[in-house]
């Protein structure tokens, strides 16, 4: 067992760990997106390559990292596709929010 | 040492369950979904180092095209429009 792939897996499972813990504690969709996807696509990317390390260049290890770049973009496409949907859905933002750039834009659009 | 990180992954799993139960908006539901499905890509990456069996690596994959597009075409049914506008 190679100890730097350990080590990898370990910082992967807490970035996951973070991630989920922002997923249940914070107020609003908005806030529970940002937290989570950064922090547990981040981390599931840690594992693949802690993947990898261990198994080297064989069938394994190529799959893993191929599949890093495609769950960054998908991941990160799907949340905005997802955050801009929740927007036009009239989900109300927080009571805390400080400011809404994309309200007026919204509004010139006659959205 | 792998069995405790997959226990982990695992519990944190059934917190995502937690936020789908609780969820007050369909978006709170569908962000949920998509966590746990990134989760699940994690869980079968460390089944393939504990058991050897090479063929979870596939499923990951799989696993990641399909939460996209799932989540793409709900994330477009918010906006009440069709797939094609």
């Amino acid at each position: 067992m190679n100890s730097i792939s350990i080590i990898l897996f370990i910082i992967g499972v807490g970035f996951d760990l973070f991630g989920c813990i922002g997923l249940i504690r914070l107020p609003d969709v908005y806030n529970r997106l940002q937290s989570a996807t950064k922090c547990v696509t981040l981390g599931t990317c840690s594992i693949l390559l802690g993947l990898f390390v261990q198994y080297g260049f064989t069938a394994v290890g190529i799959k893993a990292l191929i599949a890093i770049p495609l769950l960054f973009f998908s991941s990160t496409v799907s949340a905005h596709a997802l955050i801009r949907g929740a927007y036009k859905f009239g989900i109300k933002l927080t009571d805390k929010t400080v400011v809404d750039d994309y309200k007026e834009l919204h509004k010139q659009r006659g959205e | 040492m792998i069995s405790i990180l997959l226990y982990i992954l695992i519990g944190l799993s059934f917190l995502c369950f937690v936020r789908v139960v609780l969820g007050p908006s369909i978006a709170d539901r569908m962000v949920a979904i998509e966590i746990f499905g990134i989760l699940v890509v994690g869980i079968c990456v460390l089944l393939v180092v504990k058991t050897g069996r090479l063929f979870l690596i596939d499923v990951a994959i799989a696993w990641i095209l399909l939460s996209f597009i799932g989540v793409v075409t709900l994330a477009k049914y918010l906006t009440r429009k069709r797939l094609d506008e």
